[in-house]
């Protein structure tokens, strides 16, 4: 059932770009253009079917086989990362390093933290009254924290898409145009925003009317605009916050189709409650939980217990809070 | 338990005081909205009845007289728009971009901000003669010294209605979901960028609805223009902000307190003059909320 869909859908896609696609465009399926081309799109797509889809590890055997560990370029460096919201610790001591051109998963119960690293990878924690940031957050090198980074620029290279879809209630096109308008972007706009929507396999739903209102699409078009907004920028990394938790299933697995065709440009960290959908999309996944604070047995603090790849994670994983979790047996 | 026999599921089962109790609720709001409808349709009709003699173009065209026969509000009338037109230019702007800081960019865990939010709530809730007293010791004399004017008419009008379009246009802006800022930002917008560009317009007709009711109210205003010294017998329209003028309203309580029965008819004349323009902007701004509202 699940290949039918794919397989159809990849299908009619690739008819539509045949015909109306400038051929200096490249193709979105093309996976030449990943830079670690090890991994040929019939091998992926065989092993999707190949997995055995009824268990977490058969799903997380289908992804795709493990890439190259030493060409795997560091993006994200974290090391002893702890986040506290007025003086209230949420999470603590985080080493964490997310690699190019993968889809890290951060996976955990409720209040583990998880989208609080996440929003520390953009600065978008600044913007929470009280909130305070330690350790060190490493991008490309840099340091993400460092007095003269400007967060503004930050967000720039590091777009987020959010748990609800959050459209401006304004046109499509001024969705898309948004990011690049208040960037500055120079250039053709038009072809921008048809080439992000195209990306985020939206145009064909869209191209009738892009002056009609974005408060009109679906919850999964919502969505897939707020991808194909923030691919508009250009960005380096694109953060998730939960996006399919607000979506049916049909938008879910559009989306997480769409991410496995993005993540040969761009990295991709995603906070996500399902267990599934971590193993379907992600090349490593962080297993996020709650412990006792050390002072005060009432106050929950996240830490991160393990992280690996996706496959090691849920076939054997290393920490016996990671099995009860990814079995099942707790939260 | 057992089976519900027919008996229970009748009305008549209930307990009686219940019931009672039911009725009398229900009459008490009724009563309620009756009684506040009842007053407007009274004044609506009285005056109606009383002025429909004098209502006519000619109200409109002439100027006050001393004959009532002749007498109109012309005058009135356009000071009262000069008024508006200086009410919009004044207030909303001030109201909005104070609006915008106190919600937008206000840490609210500053004492001074906190401050500056109950002073507004409170500067809402004072009776607008007190801001006649104010216009008058700092702007019609005082140190400004503009004496008796549009001008000053205006400010006054403007300092009346601006805690309230505050007030409304944080409220406006409150109801902007925080996801769109958190949107805006996370494709690099600015604070400011975000704001201007899709908080501020995602909040416009909210805060024109409000604006607009404001307006309106300050239009009703009789009591700080006359403690300003607005004339009340005034024979050309203003010319300028420098001008002389008077108001609708203020016309309205020179007619009422002439002894001449005429009088008293061409006050009622131009009290539905005046009810007309307030329902009309009343109207718009229901208008602007139904056609512009958004739904998260």
């Amino acid at each position: 059932m699940d290949t039918v869909s794919v397989g159809s859908e990849v299908t009619s896609d690739s008819e539509f770009r045949g015909g109306a696609v400038t051929e200096s465009e490249p193709s979105d399926h093309a996976p030449e253009t990943v830079p670690d081309a090890g991994v040929s799109p019939e091998a992926h797509s065989d092993a999707r079917a190949r997995g055995d889809g009824s268990t977490l590890a058969g799903i997380a055997k289908a992804r795709r086989p493990i890439r190259d560990e030493a060409r795997a370029e560091t993006v994200f460096e974290l090391s002893d990362v702890s986040v506290s919201y007025s003086g209230s610790c949420a999470v603590q001591g985080v080493n964490l390093r997310i690699r190019r051109n993968e889809v890290t998963a951060l996976i955990g119960p409720s209040g583990c933290g998880k989208t609080t690293v996440l929003r520390c990878l953009n600065r978008t924690n600044d913007l929470i009254q009280g909130a305070k940031v330690e350790g060190n957050v490493l991008y490309h090198g840099i340091d993400l924290y460092g007095p003269k980074v400007e967060p503004v620029e930050v967000r720039r290279r590091i777009g987020m898409v959010f748990q609800k879809p959050n459209p401006f209630p304004k046109s499509i096109y001024d969705n898309i145009a948004f990011g690049p308008r208040v960037g500055g972007f120079k250039g053709d706009l038009d072809e921008l925003v048809e080439r992000s929507l195209r990306r985020a396999a939206l145009w064909d739903e869209v191209k009738r009317d892009l002056k009609a209102s974005a408060m009109a699409l679906s919850g999964g078009q919502q969505q897939r605009l707020c991808i194909a907004r923030c691919i508009a920028v250009e960005p380096d990394v694109i953060l998730m916050d939960e996006p399919c938790s607000a979506l049916d299933p049909v938008s879910t697995l559009r989306i997480e189709e769409l991410m496995d065709e993005l993540v040969s440009e761009y990295t991709i960290v995603i906070v996500t409650h399902n267990m599934q959908q971590a193993a379907r999309v992600s090349d490593r996944t962080a297993f996020f939980t709650v412990a006792e604070g050390q002072d005060d047995k009432d106050h929950r603090i996240g830490i991160l217990v393990e992280y690996d790849y996706t496959t090691t994670v849920f076939t054997k994983p290393g920490d016996p809070r990671t099995e009860d979790y990814v079995t099942g047996r707790f939260g | 338990m057992s089976t519900p026999t027919e008996s229970v599921l009748l009305a008549s089962h209930r307990k009686r005081s219940l019931r009672v109790r039911d009725g009398a609720f229900r009459a008490a709001v009724t009563g309620s909205v009756v009684v506040g409808l009842a007053v407007l349709v009274a004044l609506i009709i009285q005056s109606l009845v009383k002025g429909w003699p004098k209502l006519g173009l000619d109200l409109i065209t002439n100027f006050p007289s001393s004959f009532y026969e002749k007498a109109g509000i012309q005058s009135a009338i356009f000071g009262t728009l000069w008024l508006v037109a200086i009410v919009f230019v004044t207030a909303i702007p001030i109201g909005v971009g104070a609006a915008v800081y106190m919600e937008m960019f206000a840490d609210t865990n500053v004492w001074y901000n906190r401050v500056i939010d109950v002073i507004i709530q409170n500067l809402a809730a004072v009776p607008s003669i007190v801001y006649g007293i104010l216009g008058l010791a700092f702007l019609a004399r005082g140190f400004i010294d503009l004496g008796p004017v549009l001008l000053t008419g205006g400010l006054t009008l403007s300092f009346l209605v601006l805690p309230v379009v505050i007030i409304a246009s944080r409220e406006a802006l409150r109801s902007v979901p925080s996801s769109i800022l958190d949107g805006a930002l996370a494709l690099g917008a600015t604070r400011w960028q975000g704001v201007s560009r899709q908080v501020l317009p995602a909040a416009i007709p909210g805060i024109a609805t409000a604006s607009i009711l404001a307006v309106s109210r300050a239009i009703g205003e009789a009591a700080p223009l006359l403690l300003l010294g607005a004339l009340q017998f005034i024979t050309f329209n203003p010319t300028g902000l420098n001008s002389s003028f008077t108001a609708l309203p203020i016309q309205i309580f020179n007619w009422i307190s002439r002894p001449q029965e005429g009088f008293h008819v061409a006050a009622a004349a131009a009290i539905i003059v005046l009810l007309g323009i307030t329902l009309l902007l009343n109207a718009t701004a229901i208008w602007l909320r139904r056609r512009f509202q958004q739904t998260w």
